[in-house]
């Protein structure tokens, strides 16, 4: 994404491109550990839908599918929340990479 | 056709306000501008004004509300003084960062502890890196004008800044003066239709007001600020001159009196200012060459216009009301004597600090000052330079 000079921006900080959050992709954030659903416990509760603070639990309907990782920052509260002895929503490991912001 | 009335400063200020009816006023009263507000709010309840009057619960919420309503689109103006500017403080950088050209005429008071009531200038001084225009005023007269001119500065699209016009408390918001007024039509007419930017209430356009940066965004956010009030001298003179056309009375930078040939100068802004010229009269009687500057916009600060008005000048005394602890001087004097670095043959430069809470300063203070400067002019070298004037030592 081209980043804007300061004279090429809008005044008083005004973001003439109202919505455009869902470029920055806040999954670039995540380090260590991300969400693994396993379907076959689920009962589509939706804590996980409810609780993730960036919208990345994906659904369908009434059944919850699974994560969007370009929006996913690993945080672990869907895991956290998800009430089903056996979890639903577990963290795993993954290779870390890191964010791309600030080298401006 | 201008008419005279004999009005204090508050009172002048909520007359400019009758005369301008901005769209919304959101003010909490705090001594000594208590008086404006409370005569703004006297207006609409006898219907004199259109625009809504919103009295919040602090001053923290009437900055919120000046936000809120020039963010959805309307001309704003409030009113408040010290502790109340204090408490305004981080709402002031969220004016300034979002280009709202709020105009504030701020009583100037100083700061606890221990509690004053009257009037330095610590408040607006503290406030002078919050990104708004600083205008200062020596008397009612000039209150009454520089706050219709702020409407003008402030609301300029290539400025689009907010504005904050000074007038010294008690000694001029609580001081009856005869006052010229201008007719309501004509004021109006100065003061022009309110062009919004980016109006909320626009719901045509779909945009973002005031969103999160990160590291990537912020700087180059706040140095598009920057771009409103570095277009501001311009049109500061402009507006001034324009006044001047219009009603007689001519604004700049600064004024300067009998500063053509003087040889040493007191710098001294506001209510101060007024007695100074006596004080240089009698000096000049007595054939001492003194001057007086009086800035009256201090941010953006004419560093350049000031440097050139005392090239040649041999000793300069800068007066603050409002001290800056542990900084080299009080804000007047870091601003002058930065600006006089690049002149090659500088005026030596002294600063004093005066009238903290409202103390008095008289015609013998400027003589005692003008003496210190002759000395200096005379010997090429300063002692002392930093000190106070009318304090027990
Ligand atoms: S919280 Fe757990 S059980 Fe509930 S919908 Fe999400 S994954 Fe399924
Ligand atoms: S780990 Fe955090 S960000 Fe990712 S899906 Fe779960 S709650 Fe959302």
């Amino acid at each position: 994404m081209k980043k804007e000079t300061w004279k090429e921006l809008t005044i008083g900080t005004i973001n003439p491109n109202a919505g455009n959050s869902v470029q920055n992709h806040t999954g670039t954030w995540r380090s260590g550990t991300k969400p693994e659903f396993i379907e076959e416990h689920c009962i589509h509760c939706f804590f996980c839908w409810l609780y993730c603070p960036h919208f990345a639990v994906v659904i369908d309907g009434d059944k919850v599918k699974g994560f969007n990782y370009d929006y996913c920052t690993g945080c672990g509260l869907c895991a956290e929340e998800c009430p089903t002895k056996e979890k639903s929503i577990i963290m795993v490991k993954e290779n870390v990479q890191l964010a791309g912001g600030g080298e401006e | 056709m201008s008419v005279q009335k004999t009005l204090n400063g508050n009172q002048t200020i909520a007359e400019a306000v009758r005369q301008i009816d901005p769209d919304v006023m959101a003010a909490y009263p705090i001594t000594p501008s208590t008086a404006i507000v409370e005569t703004i709010a006297q207006f609409k309840a006898d219907g004199l004004i259109s625009g809504e009057y919103v009295c919040p619960e602090s001053e923290h919420s009437a900055m919120s509300v000046c936000i809120g309503a020039a963010s959805a689109g309307g001309r704003v103006m409030t009113a408040t003084a010290s502790q109340g500017l204090a408490l305004m403080w981080e709402m002031l950088y969220i004016a300034a960062g979002l280009r709202l050209p709020i105009v504030a005429s701020i009583v100037n008071r100083a700061l606890a502890a221990p509690i004053s009531i009257h009037g330095d200038h610590s408040d607006t001084m503290g406030a002078r890196d919050a990104g708004w225009i600083q205008i200062y005023s020596e008397n009612c007269q000039e209150a009454y004008d520089n706050f219709i001119q702020a409407f003008r500065i402030g609301e300029n699209l290539d400025v689009r800044t907010p504005v904050m016009v000074g007038l010294d408390g008690f000694i001029i918001s609580h001081s009856m003066e005869v006052v010229k007024t201008e007719d309501d039509a004509a004021v109006k007419k100065f003061v022009g239709e309110y062009q919004s930017v980016y109006p909320l209430l626009d719901t045509s356009k779909t945009f973002t007001v005031g969103p999160i940066d990160f590291t990537d965004y912020y700087f180059e956010h706040k140095r598009n600020q920057m771009e409103g009030i570095e277009n501001a001298p311009k049109v500061i003179l402009d507006v001034g001159k324009e006044f001047g056309e219009t009603f007689g009375r001519e604004y700049g930078f600064f004024e300067e009196y009998r500063m053509d040939d003087a040889e040493i100068c007191i710098i001294v802004m506001s209510s101060a200012a007024g007695t100074c010229k006596d004080a240089v009269d009698e000096l000049r009687d007595a054939g001492i060459n003194i001057g007086l500057l009086k800035p009256r916009v201090f941010r953006p600060f004419p560093h350049h216009e000031i440097a050139e008005a005392l090239r040649g000048k041999k000793a300069v005394a800068v007066l603050d009301r409002c001290a800056s602890p542990g900084a080299f001087g009080a804000p007047l004097f870091t601003e002058v004597r930065s600006a006089l670095y690049d002149l090659e043959d500088r005026p030596k430069i002294v600063n004093y600090v005066y009238g903290l809470g409202g103390r008095d300063i008289q015609i013998e203070h400027f003589k005692d000052v003008a003496k210190k400067l002759a000395r200096i002019a005379e010997t090429g070298k300063v002692e002392e330079i930093y000190g106070y004037i009318n304090l027990r030592e």
